[in-house]
């Protein structure tokens, strides 16, 4: 949605996420980019490098964080060590809101360091958002949680993923980082409509969206973010748009990144639907 | 099932080793088949078995900690070469899971850990040790905190029996018995040698490696430390070294140059003027911080 509770009344255009290859060319060109996402994990350090170019970032750009290891779903305790690292973080960029995953990805204090796909019951909605809620009060910051690409599900399931997560961000009363190509990749890999699973979810709660680009294998789909957006994505998206609102848009691009200005452009494409839904919404 | 039951069982099949051909193991520890284990928890669809639904998970985890196991470590793979490195990586992370939320922790307790096992890394085990505690020192230098910089106001009527000097955080102070310091620098060029094809790369670390592990064994002393927020190695004399490490113990400045002096072979003469070039030259990096 534009800006409501669960981006802290933000209204963000379209953003790119900050990586590496990329320092150079932002910090030498200032390039005009309406924000910029940032991996949390990535700057919650105690100094050097990567601290000072996100100080000269901060300088100049709006910054949102997104995690990748908070681990929402886990049945574990949050760790302690990570929320304080976490929120010193916070302070540093003053991000309006906060995202991670609705997955899980440690136990027993072991990480894997991956996405793992969610068991769609009412015991695990009810473990993950008393988690959010946790890492919430902490934080003292909106929380938005994202929808992952999956690969397996599980017997035990007691409902689809959409209802899943709405049944979490209810219980949670927290916002949702609608990732669409997650939407896709899961819908092409479990055969489902993935018009019902947007239909299916609380527009409302829709802080920001991601858009991404993923690889086909023979007998599924992998969550890369190592290509262009396909275009059954971008329907999406645009179906997204249509539903939610005019929303903060990010475009993920993790793996084989191509130059700057091949990523900004790739993420500006958004813009034709942003504006298509203004003008429909306009008259 | 209950969720933590299911993780619990999920995450055993998923950080369990691949097969040689990089696959899930068709048995599992217990004796069972593993396509029975799966089938009990995940679901199959119209295209792939509950098997295959898992071994994605399963290849996802080992290519992921492999690969940032490797990034942290080139000098060790040119150490041991690459099948005796696979090895020692896979069986570190079998062992010794990552246990933060971090793949920046993956190899902090490597150094232990291959003391322990010895065997792995064959005749080059000595080597191979000082150079996982570069590599790691190496991280931790990179990122390592950095406090606020002693100023010469802070010493104005400080009493040297007294004062208590700060070394930064990020400082790391190495005892070695080989160069791995110019190894490492070696292998890392190699590595960035554009236009060089791979073979011609790899003989070059082979020639490098094997003409660090000819060399006897000898004390070399470092500081591992950040100038501008690049890494750089310095190499430091003998008494620096103790220097150095007796004040990050928190001994005062006269203590600790009394105790890097005790069995100093520099001359008497020249001991002051040398304590006196080296703080010269520390504080020009910015070595200290307020106490």
């Amino acid at each position: 949605m534009p800006a409501s509770r669960f981006n802290n009344f933000t209204d963000y255009g379209i953003g790119i996420g900050l990586r590496a290859p990329h320092y150079h060319h932002i910090l030498t060109r200032k390039p005009v980019v309406d924000w910029f996402e940032i991996i949390s994990e990535n700057f919650m350090i105690d100094g050097g490098r990567p601290l000072r170019i996100l100080d000269q970032i901060l300088e100049q750009y709006k910054v949102v964080q997104h995690g990748v290891s908070m681990y929402f779903g886990s049945a574990e305790r949050p760790n302690r060590e990570h929320l304080r690292r976490l929120k010193d973080l916070v302070k540093r960029t003053k991000t309006p809101w906060l995202t991670d995953h609705l997955c899980w990805g440690s136990v027993d204090g072991r990480y894997t360091h991956d996405l793992l796909p969610m068991p769609y019951t009412f015991e695990a909605a009810k473990i993950t958002a008393q988690k959010v809620r946790e890492v919430r009060d902490f934080l003292e910051i909106p929380l938005a949680v994202e929808n992952v690409s999956s690969y397996a599900e599980f017997h035990v399931s007691e409902m689809t993923e959409w209802e899943f997560l709405t049944e979490v961000v209810e219980l949670a009363d927290c916002g949702i980082l609608l990732d669409v190509n997650n939407i896709y990749v899961s819908s092409q890999n479990h055969s489902f409509d993935p018009h019902a699973y947007l239909a299916g979810i609380p527009a409302e709660r829709v802080a920001q969206i991601h858009i991404a680009g993923h690889s086909k294998y023979r007998k599924y789909i992998l969550d890369t973010h190592d290509h262009p957006v396909i275009d059954p994505v971008w329907k999406l998206y645009a179906d997204a748009i249509h539903r939610v609102g005019h929303t903060a848009t990010l475009l993920e691009w993790d793996d084989s990144i191509p130059s700057f200005d091949e990523v900004h452009s790739e993420a500006l494409k958004a813009n034709q639907f942003l504006a298509a839904e203004s003008l429909a919404t306009a008259v | 099932m209950k969720l933590l039951n299911l993780q619990r069982r999920m995450a055993r099949a998923v950080m369990s080793p691949l097969t040689p051909s990089e696959g899930m193991q068709r048995v599992a520890p217990n004796g069972r088949r593993m396509r029975d284990v799966a089938a009990e928890f995940i679901k199959p669809n119209d295209r792939l078995t509950s098997f295959e639904r898992l071994e994605i998970y399963n290849r996802q985890y080992w290519f992921r900690v492999l690969s940032a196991f490797a990034e942290d470590f080139p000098g060790l793979r040119a150490v041991l070469g690459d099948r005796r490195f696979d090895a020692v990586a896979k069986a570190y992370l079998i062992d010794s899971p990552s246990r933060t939320f971090t793949l920046r922790n993956l190899g902090s307790r490597l150094e232990g850990w291959l003391k322990k096992h010895p065997a792995l890394a064959g005749s080059r085990h000595a080597l191979a040790i000082d150079m996982v505690r570069l590599e790691w020192a190496d991280i931790e230098a990179f990122d390592g905190q950095a406090d606020a910089a002693l100023k010469p106001e802070d010493l104005a009527s400080a009493n040297p029996s007294r004062l208590h000097l700060r070394l930064q955080p990020y400082i790391q102070l190495l005892d070695l018995r080989y160069p791995v310091d110019d190894l490492l620098l070696g292998v890392r060029k190699d590595e960035d040698t554009e236009f060089a094809s791979n073979a011609f790369t790899e003989r070059r670390k082979r020639k490098r490696v094997l003409a660090v592990a000819k060399l006897k064994p000898s004390a070399i002393f470092l500081a591992v430390h950040r100038l501008d927020e690049s890494v750089y190695f310095r190499r430091l004399e003998r008494e620096e070294f103790i220097l150095l490490s007796k004040l990050r113990e928190g001994k005062s400045l006269q203590r600790a140059i009394d105790l890097a002096l005790r069995k100093s072979s520099i001359a008497m003469a020249n001991r002051a003027s040398n304590v006196q070039s080296w703080f010269h030259a520390w504080a020009a990096l910015g070595w200290f911080c307020r106490p």
